[in-house]
């Protein structure tokens, strides 16, 4: 079924020649760039996390130092957030997709896309400059007086994250621009599909957000350097304010991580149960409203840093309200399984793991929003459980969903469906196993960050490092056909799944200009239920089901 | 004939020269105003004076007056979320130690929970409220 | 009518917009939302400022004496003056007047020199005085605790602006240069139309900074 070719014509092959693709502007080959660059630092931190497993699967030393120990964990976060999971997303699968979600030639700014990514990769090195002058044993948080007096190399640390910032921001700026002003006619804010709301929202984020970070690692390498005094308290400055004006960025920046994940996830639910989502405008708004409530909620990183009382239960109230928004979204993907004729495809399972894992993060984030719990759980594994439950069981589950879901388009190529399924359980499973008996383990008081510890918490150690060598595992069997895919995979044809939306209406891959002729609006991004009477090619690859 | 001149606004040059005036003799005003003392208003009214120039700045220089509203949206959205930024950071800084007064004061005795557990450790066993932790730590049970 | 306009000025139109009016919105608002990633990165120091004030009242009212009203005051009027003639470029060009065009340019250019070597001659005195942020601050005269907190402050945002001051000058530099080229035209002028907006940015922030540290009472 479907083409029995990759079309000759194709924005892998034309324009020729590796200058042709060191200057493109075009948005599919940037994505694409994007995404091997965030895919190789995935597989670094990755490592990092086996290795730094691998050591805490005994409570001595086994073959590292404490300070080594230090360096892996703040490489394995820094490079796990600013190098993989921030762009990961928006810049990759957002750059490649979002023009042909809304029927656009390209981005608003092509000439900046391709300048946000160089200046992705000059920061990439930048850190990784840190890394081999010294490393960093901050933590990825820098805070101070720490980050102030170690003498590891924080400061081209910074600055490598405060250069990838400028890539941040010009992503989110031309996400939004193209957004306003590039949609085909007649795709109306309502008729947008809701990958392009997320990325909307994710692109409000960056942009208002990344600026303070931006300032406050200014403000900490200036600090390093010429010591300004603004964190010191010995000369009268404030440590506590560095984590004020860094979480105003960064738990904003847990959402830059998580609104993609969602969007992506809207996009399979709805498409995969063959369904008209859900509650369109709810989960639209609701990505808006997680944007807003991002900003008014970052003080719950600091419970118990010294910041006022009021504060404190004021931050605590406001952190509840996030759980509206996104309970809003997972009821409506809920609804939207509910009678749809489902088809179990790879892109599928991700989005259902998504859903129950994303859940339990989330709910765990309530409770650690509840102030006098989170007093009692701060800084233990349950934290770190409650984030890689969110992040990776949200956003990677997501981001591995999208890549399924748009790898035919992107590269023209399938997939084993075989192998896919069988990865997917055994990164469940290893997830599972990786991380709940860590929010165990911080429920019994394991402090989080610690190289050594107490006897009683072996076993459960032991249980989760088993579980990141079987999620390992399971990334290594999703290298191995993936690259098979590339290789010799079947040509996918224009519209493997059988669903709607402007980029299964162009070849895969598609020509270097999006469309061959312009796309004409005739649907909105779901009607599943008005346009498979119309549509023979799309009815004709639809399981057999409800009708 | 271009499509520019007709959907953009050319203001006229005493526009420009009126707001370049008032922008000046505000910036006289506020350095007037500076050498009076009026207390705790002294920074309201200098601010106030900066937002009315700023106003102006952005309504005529910037032609948000005249431009698309999306422009304006995003400018006040930018000034709104830096108002969160300040107002919540602030929250921290100018209440901290609130509680050390009541941490570091001497303990009631007479407060109602002390009341209710010098009742509990003397067995009377005839408590208006028993709460479940309290009976756990009686010894009479 | 439009047709005209669309020949003319093809080179200017890139492949993916449909028209130069969409183009010109797209740049707009690119532009409007950069300069609210600008108003969040000074809104950083603006804070930091904020919290130290609310925390040390009378260092601040102290130390700002040994500011010079008279200079700041002086810049204050060179900034928006600056900023009548940028917006005066931007009206000479929607004129298809070239020659005027960059007459304002120039002089927008040399308001921005004006003003910032005023600002040496201040920092100059500053350094020489030894009110410097942080632990080189030497200086004596000023009475409250911690007073090297106001100069990390005061250093911090007007160098910021300075530097923003000094991008603005390269662009207007590059602006006039092309202006002479025949770059721009009644129909399409939107680079000087961006700098302009960027332009009056760094005066709006000036007009903040001005009675932050010059004027406080």
């Amino acid at each position: 079924m479907g083409a029995t070719a990759i079309p000759e014509y194709n924005f892998l092959r034309y324009p020729k020649g590796l200058k042709s693709w060191l200057l493109t502007q075009d948005h599919k080959r940037i994505g694409v760039m994007y995404f091997a660059a965030i895919m190789f630092f995935f597989f670094v931190g990755g490592l990092l996390a086996v290795i730094l497993r691998t050591e805490l699967f005994s409570n001595r030393s086994s073959f590292m130092s404490s300070d080594t120990y230090n360096q892996f964990f703040t490489l394995h976060g820094a490079i796990m957030i600013f190098l993989f999971i921030i762009p990961s997303i928006p810049a990759a699968i957002g750059n490649f997709v979002l023009p042909l979600q809304i029927g656009a030639k390209d981005v608003a700014f092509p000439r900046l896309n391709l300048a946000s990514w160089y200046i992705y990769v000059v920061g990439a090195f930048v850190c990784l400059f840190a890394i081999v002058s010294g490393g960093v044993d901050t933590g990825w948080t820098f805070y101070t007086p720490y980050s102030t007096t170690t003498s590891t190399s924080v400061v081209s640390m910074t600055l490598g994250v405060f250069i990838l910032g400028f890539s941040s921001i010009f992503t989110g700026l031309n996400f939004i621009v193209t957004i306003h002003k590039l949609r085909v006619p007649g795709m109306t804010w309502f008729r947008m599909p809701l990958m392009v709301w997320g990325l909307y929202a994710t692109a409000i984020i960056q942009v208002l957000a990344t600026p303070v970070l931006g300032i406050t690692l200014l403000l900490l390498i200036l600090e390093k350097l010429v010591g300004i005094g603004i964190f010191d308290p010995a000369m009268g400055g404030d440590p506590v304010l560095f984590q004020h004006f860094f979480w105003f960025y960064s738990h904003p920046a847990v959402y830059i991580m998580i609104l993609p994940g969602m969007a992506i996830i809207s996009e399979l639910i709805a498409h995969f149960s063959h369904r008209h989502i859900f509650g369109y405008k709810a989960i639209a708004f609701s990505s808006l409203g997680i944007a807003l409530v991002s900003f008014l909620v970052w003080g719950h990183h600091m419970f118990v840093s010294g910041q006022s009382e009021l504060a404190a239960i004021v931050f605590s109230f406001l952190t509840f309200f996030v759980g509206i928004p996104s309970g809003i979204k997972v009821f409506n993907w809920m609804m939207t399984l509910y009678k749809g004729s489902i088809e179990f495809k790879t892109p599928m399972l991700y989005a259902l793991s998504f859903l129950f894992l994303f859940t339990i993060g989330g709910l765990t984030g309530i409770f650690l929003g509840a102030l006098p719990v989170d007093v009692h759980l701060t800084d233990t594994y349950f934290v770190v459980a409650h984030f890689h439950y969110v992040m990776m069981g949200g956003t990677v589950m997501a981001l591995l969903g999208g890549i399924h879901y748009w790898w035919p388009k992107m590269f023209g190529r399938m997939y084993n469906e075989f192998w896919a399924k069988v990865a997917c359980v055994i990164i469940f499973v290893g997830f599972n196993m990786t991380f709940f008996s860590q929010f165990i383990l911080g429920t019994k008081g394991m402090p989080r960050r610690y190289h050594n510890y107490l006897d009683q918490y072996q076993p459960l150690h032991a249980f989760s490092s088993v579980g990141a060598w079987v999620l390992g595992f399971g990334f290594l069997i999703f290298m191995i056909y993936m690259i098979h895919s590339l290789m010799r995979g079947r040509p996918a044809g224009n519209n493997p799944w059988g669903v709607l939306g402007f980029e299964w209406e162009t070849t895969s891959p598609p020509p270097p200009e999006n469309f061959a002729k312009d796309p004409v609006l005739s649907h909105g991004p779901y009607d599943y239920d008005t346009v498979l009477i119309q549509r023979s090619d799309i009815a004709a690859q639809r399981p057999v089901g409800r009708a | 004939m271009s499509a520019n001149a007709q959907t953009h606004h050319i203001l006229p040059i005493r526009v420009y020269l009126a707001v370049g005036t008032a922008l000046l003799v505000l910036t006289a005003v506020t350095v007037w105003v500076a050498g009076h003392d009026y207390g705790e208003y002294n920074l309201i009214v200098a601010m106030i004076i900066a937002a009315v120039k700023a106003s102006l700045v952005a309504a005529y220089f910037m032609h948000l007056r005249y431009d698309n509203k999306v422009y304006l949206a995003v400018f006040v959205g930018a000034l709104l979320f830096l108002a969160v930024f300040i107002i919540l950071t602030m929250l921290d800084t100018l209440r901290r130690g609130d509680v050390n007064a009541i941490e570091t004061g001497p303990i009631d005795q007479n407060a109602v929970i002390y009341q209710q557990q010098v009742i509990d450790t003397s067995h009377t066993g005839a408590m208006k409220s028993v709460d479940s932790a309290s009976t756990h730590t009686s010894p009479a049970k | 009518m439009a047709m005209t306009h669309t020949d003319t000025h093809k080179s200017h139109l890139a492949h993916h917009f449909s028209d130069g009016e969409q183009q010109k919105e797209a740049a707009k608002l690119g532009m409007w939302l950069f300069l609210l990633t600008e108003v969040l990165l000074f809104g950083g120091l603006f804070c930091t400022y904020a919290i130290y004030r609310s925390w040390n009242p009378d260092m601040f009212h102290n130390a700002h004496k040994v500011l010079s009203l008279p200079l700041g005051t002086i810049n204050t009027i060179v900034l928006i003056t600056s900023s009548v003639t940028m917006a005066l470029a931007i009206r000479s060009m929607q004129l298809a007047n070239k020659k005027q065009t960059m007459w304002y340019l120039a002089t927008t250019l040399l308001l921005a020199g004006t003003f910032l070597v005023i600002k040496y001659f201040e920092y100059a005195h500053k350094i020489h005085e030894g009110q410097l942020p942080g632990r080189f601050y030497t200086f004596q005269g000023i009475e409250g605790t911690n007073p090297h907190v106001f100069f990390s402050v005061y250093f911090m945002m007007t160098g910021l602006h300075g530097i923003h001051v000094i991008g603005g000058m390269t662009v207007i530099g590059w602006l006039l240069y092309r202006t002479s080229k025949n770059h721009f035209s009644a129909a399409y002028y939107t680079p000087i139309e961006m700098t302009g907006l960027y332009w009056h940015l760094v005066d709006l922030i000036w007009i903040f900074l001005f009675p932050l540290f010059y004027l406080i009472g």
